[in-house]
Order: structure tokens, then sequence, then C-alpha cells
């Protein structure tokens, strides 16, 4: 190993990037997946059956379109159901590719360059998933406008003292930019694939997406710029959209939901299951695509390291909503917290512990950070948990109301199963699309971490 | 024959050391309608171009100050003035809870300005330009340097210019027509 990949890779560790590549290396192996491999029949397998899943989603939305939300499970006191437990995974998963690309630039930790682009494209997919649960709760969605301000003839407006309205502006703030910033980063790669491009065809449609980029210094001078800002901008609004979420429960007196904790220990469980996500994407495709030299040991061993911090964080607040339940001394908080522990949904509760909180620190062992296969183990189960933790916060949350008489219990129907399950099929099918048509690393930052990157001082 | 009008001269590099080195001479001999072509980002080599003035930050800044005075306009402008509602009586500019919103435009905003302004500020989209024309240059989106002198500099010589190019040891020239 050369002395400049020893520095950044810390000698003891493993390297970022596997030595004895150039930059013509990195180019071919990245664009070759897209342009040159032949479509495998294990892709068209796998994008066949999860487009088939996609379908199933498209049914059980038109079956919502015609019949109402009445086909969900949802009823009153459990108004919400599904369709926000699956919102706020989703949006969750979301985070960590935000966070990969933006904060860890502005941490500047090299190691997120291999990473970062897959894990934005999830980002996308994930807030896409996110997006549509809210609006098929609105009972009509085709009048999802009326979340916006824009004059209308019926001359009112939004409510702007109210959460929903503004998770509205955040969630589609978020999705926009976290679109454009997925986009500026492509624009070099485009350049490159459209150079490379062997048929026409794909070349004339890289070309026009490349905006005609031809790697200028002032043109990679004002875009280094762009490219910073934005991350700047992107790292507090990552970090602000989950907060929004939970304002959603927090700004509301249900107990279990009325807590200031959330807003920080939402954004932990976000990025918890976000990178919990990259994982469970990244080490399939290193596997198939070969691409153990980019995506390397380092990249595994430093996402389980930030699902573990994460997860204590996420372990803190549930101790502290358990500690508040029992210190405020107020009855219905009391309640809530042994609601959960003895309630009707109790193994949902302990499922989640479980998920999140004990299995997770088989973390703090070497050997489970190191194994892909320990390490897809255990990005399952937090996944897993995670999804729980939201069920819990959601549904437990809503089933006993302050008067005995409006208790009640929640069961989804199928048609709750199949709109979840879908929207799976949805982001695994785009996600198939995106690694056969668009670089799954980012290749021109790829190239920076090679030390003949750097300009040697006279 | 009509001859083709030039647009430059290009020289091609190994590394981006050569570039950088090659950048600085070519300034410092009195070339200044000069650019630099790289497969990524090289941090030395704007200044080496002598390109200082960069927009993007005041467009940013520009944006952002937009998304959050108009945010924040927008919701006092229907909660106080076109459609005030009485919510426990609150008073109709409760400006916590406009924070929120604000906050979500200004990064918007400036988002949007940051990407739009950078594209504008670049001259992009251009789907051509006179240095497709050549044909290697397509290695410059791969692991090849350039360095192109424009015709429209003032010290540009079709003979001088191009000896002065050879001098920097380039790995090839080749003359871009317009």
């Amino acid at each position: 190993m050369d002395e400049q990949t020893e520095i950044r890779a810390g000698s003891s560790r493993a390297p970022v990037i596997e030595p004895g590549h150039t930059f013509a290396t990195i180019t071919d192996k990245i664009s070759s997946i897209v342009l040159t491999q032949p479509t495998s029949n294990g892709w068209l397998l796998g994008f066949g059956v999860c487009f088939l899943i996609t379908m199933m989603l498209l049914y059980a939305m038109g079956y919502l379109f015609i019949r109402g939300i009445g086909i969900w499970g949802v009823n009153i006191p459990i108004g919400w159901g599904f369709a926000i437990v699956n919102f706020v995974w989703w949006i969750g998963i979301g985070h960590a590719g935000t966070l990969i690309s933006a904060i860890l630039l502005l941490l500047r930790q090299p190691w997120r360059n291999s990473i970062n682009r897959f894990a934005e494209a999830m980002t996308l997919f994930a807030v896409a998933c996110a997006g549509m649960f809210p609006l098929l709760h609105l009972g009509r969605p085709w009048l999802f406008y009326w979340l916006f301000p824009y004059p209308n003839s019926m001359n009112y407006w939004p409510q702007f003292r109210s959460p929903l309205v503004w998770d509205v502006f955040a969630v589609s703030t978020y999705f926009t930019i976290s679109l454009v910033f997925w986009f500026i980063g492509l624009v070099p790669d485009l350049a490159t694939l459209r150079d490379r491009a062997q048929s026409r065809v794909a070349a004339i449609i890289y070309g026009i997406l490349a905006m005609g980029w031809r790697g200028s210094a002032r043109h990679w001078k004002r875009y280094e710029t762009a490219y910073l800002l934005l991350a700047g901008l992107a790292t507090p609004l990552v970090l602000s959209v989950h907060t929004v979420v939970s304002f959603d429960f927090a700004i509301s007196i249900l107990p279990g939901w009325h807590t200031t904790i959330f807003p920080p220990y939402f954004v932990a469980g976000a990025i918890y299951s976000g990178f919990a996500m990259v994982l469970m994407l990244a080490i399939p495709i290193r596997k198939i695509y070969g691409l153990e030299d980019f995506i390397t040991q380092r990249h595994l061993e430093n996402s389980a390291k930030v699902m573990l911090a994460t997860g204590l964080i996420v372990a803190y607040g549930y101790a502290m909503e358990a500690f508040m339940g029992w210190y405020s001394g107020n009855t219905y908080d009391a309640f809530t917290l042994w609601n959960r522990l003895h309630g009707p949904y109790a193994h949902v509760y302990w499922s989640l512990l479980t998920c999140n909180i004990f299995l997770p620190q088989l973390l703090w062992i070497r050997k489970f950070r190191t194994s892909p296969l320990l390490l897809f183990g255990v990005s399952t189960i937090i996944l897993t948990g995670m999804w729980l933790e939201r069920f819990v916060i959601v549904v437990v949350s809503l089933h006993r109301d302050f008067l005995t008489s409006s208790w009640g219990m929640y069961y989804p129907t199928r048609w709750d199963w199949m709109t979840f399950v879908g929207t799976l099929g949805f982001f695994l099918a785009a996600m198939f699309l995106f690694l056969r048509i668009l670089p799954m690393i980012s290749i021109f930052e790829m190239r920076t971490l090679l030390p003949q990157a750097t300009v040697e001082a006279e | 024959m009509k001859q083709t009008p030039i647009y430059g001269v290009l020289a091609e590099f190994d590394s981006p050391t050569d570039l950088v080195d090659a950048a600085r001479r070519t300034y410092n001999a009195g070339y200044k309608k000069i650019d630099a072509y790289s497969p990524f980002p090289i941090e030395e080599l704007a200044e080496a171009i002598g390109f200082t003035k960069n927009g993007v930050p005041l467009v940013v800044l520009v944006g952002g100050l937009l998304g959050c005075v108009g945010g924040y306009a927008l919701q006092y402008w229907i909660a106080a003035i076109n459609y005030p509602i009485n919510v426990g009586g609150r008073p109709y500019n409760s400006w916590p809870a406009f924070i929120v919103v604000t906050f979500e435009m200004t990064i918007l905003f400036a988002g949007l300005a940051a990407v739009f302004g950078m594209l504008a500020l670049n001259g992009l989209p251009m789907p051509h330009h006179p240095v497709f024309n050549v044909p290697r240059f397509v290695f410059a989106t791969k692991d090849r340097f350039f360095l192109i002198i424009f015709s429209s500099d003032v010290k540009y010589d079709p003979v001088e210019t191009r000896r002065f190019l050879e001098s920097l040891d380039p790995r090839s020239i080749s003359e871009v027509p317009s």
C-alpha cells in the first residue's frame, strides 16, 4: 500500500479503496456495470419480482381510490394505523443517504465517496415511498394539492400553526433538495458515461442529462462550491425533517406522544434504520457486482459503528420515556408505560426492545462488524425493530384513549399489508433500475481518493 | 478549401501535477484567456488559470434570504391579513409556529439557488462546445488532463502559441476548430 492511502486509511484498518487502482481502472470498473455488462438473469428475476409487487401496490391503491380508507384497519381510536407507521419508517430510512452525502462530506470522511451515490438514491426512493402514505391516508388523495398555499377559488389557506402543514413543507423540501443534490453529483459521471457509451442512443440520453459537462476548471470550482453549500444546507435540513415528523406526535397532547425527547430520538432512530438499510443494500451489491475493492470492510465496519452509536441514543430515548412515565407521576403517562409493558400489545414492545436494543449490542463484537453475513443479519433485525418502534408509537399510544369507552384494537387488513409490502417492492424495483442505468458509485469522487490525484508541490 | 477558424489550442497531460504546473506557466507567460479540463476537481487548478471570481456563494445567500423573507411573509400575510383565524386566543402573527416553514423555505430556495445558480454561471446546459470536436477530448472525463489557450487571447499566434505549448512537454497537442 502506498504512503498516502495508508495515511488516509489508518495503518491498522482496512483501506477505503484497495491499492493498485488508477483513474482509468476506476472509470472502467464502475462504468462497465452500466455500459457493457449484459443484463444478468438474476437482475431480471429480481426486478421482475419487485415489479410484480409494485403492480400489487397499484392494485391496492386503485381499490383504495374506489372504496376509500375504510378498506384499511384504521378506525377511531386508531385513526393513523399502518399509513403513518410506514410513513415514519420510510422517511427515517431516507436519512442515512443525506447523512452520508452531506454530513460526512462536511466532516471530511473520504470513505463516504464510494457509498454516497447509492445511499442518496436510496434516500430518494425511500422518501418517495414515505410520501405515498400520508397522501393515500388523506381519504381524497386527488385533492392533495390543497395542502399547499396557492390562491384558490374557495378563498382559503392552509393553517400554518399545524405541525401537519409543517410536515408537508419539510418532506417536500427534503425530497426536492435530495433530488437536486443527487442529480448534481451525477452530472460529471453522466459526462463520463456519455463519452464511454457504445450505443448512439445511450450517448445521446447521457449527453442530454450531462448538460454538456466538460470538466472545465472554472466549472469545477463553482461546482465544488455549490456542492459544499448544498451539503451545508442539507445537514440542518436532514436533522429538521425527522424533527418535524416527530412534531406531528409531540405537539399533540396524547400520552406517549407528548414528550420533548421525541425530536432527537426520532432523528437518531432515523439514522439508525437508514444505516441498516444502506448495509442491507451494500452487502449484496458489492458481492454481486464485485465491488469489494471500493466498498471495503472499512465501510461495513464504520456503518456498523454508526448504528451502534445511534442505537444507544435510541436506547436512551426509550429509557427516558419510561423514566418520565414513572417520574412525572401523571396517571395517564404511567398507564401508557404500564400498557406498553403489560397491555395487549406487550409482545410488540418486547420484540421492539429485543430488536432495537438487546440484539444490536452484538455489534460490540468485532466479528459482527466485519462479517458481511452477520452484519446483514443484524441490519435486518434493526430495520424490523425500527418498524416495530413506529408501530408502538402510533398504535399502542392511540389504542387506549383517556376514557375506557373509547378503547380499541387495531387489526391491519390485507390491504394494509399489500400497500406496505407493495412499497417495499417499489423501492427495490427502483433500486434495481438505478443499478442498471446509472453509476452506483460516484466515479469522479473515487478518482479523488487515489494518491495520484493530489498535486505534488514543486 | 475554406479554412475553419481556430477556437484554441489544446494540450494533453498525464497527471494533475503536470496540468497545474503547465497552467501556471502558461498564465505566467502572459496568456490570460485559458482554461483547463480535468476528470475530477483539482483544488489548485482554478487559481492556476487565474479564476478567482466565484459568484456561487452570493447567489446562494440571495436565494436563502429570499426564501426566508418570502416564507415568513407568506405566512404572515395569510395568517394575519388575508385569512385570520383565532386559534385558542393566540395572536394572529404567532411567529413561533411559523419558524418551521420559514426554515424549510430558506433551505429550499438556497439549495435551488445553489444548483441553478451554479449551472447558469457555468453556462450549462450547453450540449455542444468546440472542445468536443477534438477526438482525444473524450479522455477528459476519464484519465487525461487538458489545457487550452483560446484564440481570442491577445497574445495568441498560431505558430508561437503552439510552440509555447510544445515547450510544456504535453502528451499531445491539437487545434480546436470552432
